[in-house]
């Protein structure tokens, strides 16, 4: 039996709302699969499950807002012993799917919890999702004390201080009382704000926490868009990811002037050739030089997480999407070396589409390997990015700008380009970033080989 | 099509593309990218709705000429069949 948790949304979100389940008990769930979808403050977030098998039990009620880390669903693996089986009961004992019009409520009868505090929310972060060994479904202990599920992205042991109370033993730390009311109104116990002596959770804040889920107007409708998001809110989650990219990271960072008259004219007529459907953006071109470069920089395409530099051979590229009326999000785009620059136009135009309109998922958010900024045509000629925890490297494009060049003896007007890179000193030194940004370089003086 | 038609057509794609556009508040000379804040995929957004949409060929080279709704409108009438 596994617990599913509230994955990590990334550096900069540490609670969510359930606002949509899409499994109920009964169903059988994938790896992968998207099982839920909660409200953050940079919008709605498919959730998806990294556990096979039987959804069990769901925990998470549509409308609570939870930490990471809190117990959303149970899911017992494919070939594990129904517990009826593993501890035969009575007749009367609960049957092993319960029936699809109790699954948005509390289970029938919910088993019995109440002296089992909810598993610990992992202290420290574990292995980034593709690197995390996946536990083979059947292997698991069948019986508590269940193995944490892998959280996919690192959090930092401070935002679960922050948002969890402080373990003890092998639960947050509530008196008897609170854990009875809490169980028998279906809440989380991680979800409540403790206000007893040592962030213990007594049974006034449980009463408080379910008025307050009571209180909470009914769910959005099925696909929230991105309008009426609290910019004051969003603010806040940038707030926190980059004070503590600038706390953690010691940033360095280097520019470079690229001629980008031969990407401009190589564009122009290749666009000139094709139907606005299909025409690429400079925006893609840069993406995909960029993503190149880094595949040849295994200092600056990874994740540092646990105190502990992780390179990966894959690049996910984090794509930084201006969200229309301020604020930021940058989703990655999945083993982005692969795609040519045809499919890398067209997985950006996906992932910007998802990140304004519609929805991102989870892993999107939390699997980056090194981010990309671009100014875009217009605005400013350099950029310098805040690296996005837990990655080390962010490559800044400014606007293009037209500017006199040196070209052999003489001096030409050129469209010139302004790479930056951002690069945490902990990993890299400026001598291996500037290969970088010259691989960059190169790469976009042929675009033909892009 | 008449320009009233036109324009409604035009706002119409407009805001597909950036849905926090109110029509009601939009200025016939707001700059897309100035004012609306349309970025580079916003545009190429808008430029291939209006192209599927009437038809009309958009080369790169008029992009220029669809800086604002006023000037987009008269673009596309020009351009029609």
């Amino acid at each position: 039996m596994a617990v599913f948790k509230m994955p990590s949304l990334g550096a900069d979100m540490e609670t969510a709302k359930v606002v949509e389940w899409l499994v109920k008990p009964g169903d059988m769930v994938a790896h992968g699969q998207v099982v839920a979808v909660v409200e953050t403050q940079k919008g709605a977030i498919e959730i998806e499950c990294f556990e096979a098998g039987e959804v069990v039990r769901l925990d998470a009620k549509v409308g609570e807002t939870l930490p990471v880390g809190a117990p959303l669903a149970l899911i017992r693996a494919a070939g594990e012993a129904a517990p009826s089986k593993a501890k035969p009961r009575p007749a009367k004992a609960r049957p092993s799917k319960a029936p699809p019009d109790s699954a948005q409520g509390q289970p029938p009868d919910a088993p019995p919890e109440i002296p089992t505090p909810p598993p610990e929310v992992p202290e420290v972060p574990r292995e980034v999702p593709e690197q995390a060994p996946d536990e083979a479904p059947g292997t698991a202990p069948a019986e508590v004390p269940e193995p944490p599920p892998e959280v996919p992205g690192p959090t930092p042991p401070e935002v679960m201080r922050a948002v969890a109370p402080p373990p003890q033993g092998a639960g947050p730390p509530a008196s008897p009382a609170a854990r009875q009311r809490a169980a028998e109104a279906g809440v989380s116990l991680a979800a409540v704000v403790g206000t007893g002596p040592g962030g213990a959770t007594l049974l006034g804040d449980v009463e408080r926490h379910i008025g307050a889920a009571q209180a909470e107007p009914p769910a959005p409708p099925a696909r929230p868009g991105k309008q009426g998001l609290d910019m004051a809110e969003m603010r806040k989650a940038i707030a926190a990811a980059m004070v503590r990219s600038k706390r953690e990271i010691p940033h360095y960072y280097l520019s470079h002037q690229i001629d980008l008259q031969p990407a401009t004219d190589w564009l122009a007529a290749t666009n000139a050739r094709r139907q606005p459907e299909t025409r690429l953006l400079m925006g893609a071109l840069l993406l995909r030089a960029a993503v190149l470069a880094a595949t040849k920089s295994a200092d600056l395409n990874g994740q540092f997480t646990d105190g502990a530099y992780r390179p990966s051979q894959a690049v996910h590229a984090g794509l930084v999407v201006a969200l229309r009326g301020g604020g930021l999000i940058a989703p990655a785009i999945r083993d982005a070396e692969t795609l040519a620059l045809d499919a890398l136009m067209e997985a950006m135009r996906d992932i910007v589409a998802r990140a304004r309109n519609g929805r991102l998922r989870n892993s999107e958010l939390t699997e980056g390997t090194i981010t990309i900024s671009s100014m875009g045509e217009t605005g400013a000629e350099a950029l310098f990015g805040v690296i996005y925890p837990p990655q080390v490297a962010l490559v800044g494009f400014g606007a293009p700008q037209r500017r006199p060049w040196v070209v052999g003896d003489t001096v030409e007007p050129r469209m010139i380009l302004s790479a930056t890179l951002s690069a945490d000193h902990r990993i890299s030194d400026g001598r291996r970033g500037a290969r970088l940004l010259t691989e960059i370089e190169r790469l976009l003086k042929e675009p033909e080989s892009l | 099509m008449t320009p009233e038609k036109m324009r409604a057509a035009f706002v119409e794609e407009l805001v597909r593309v950036a849905p926090d556009i109110d029509p009601a508040t939009l200025a016939d000379d707001d700059h897309l990218q100035d004012d609306l804040e349309l970025d580079s995929m916003d545009f190429l957004n808008l430029v291939s709705a209006l192209h599927r949409r009437l038809g009309i060929e958009i080369a790169e080279a008029d992009y220029g000429q669809l800086s604002s709704t006023r000037s987009a409108v008269a673009f596309l009438l020009a351009r029609q069949g």
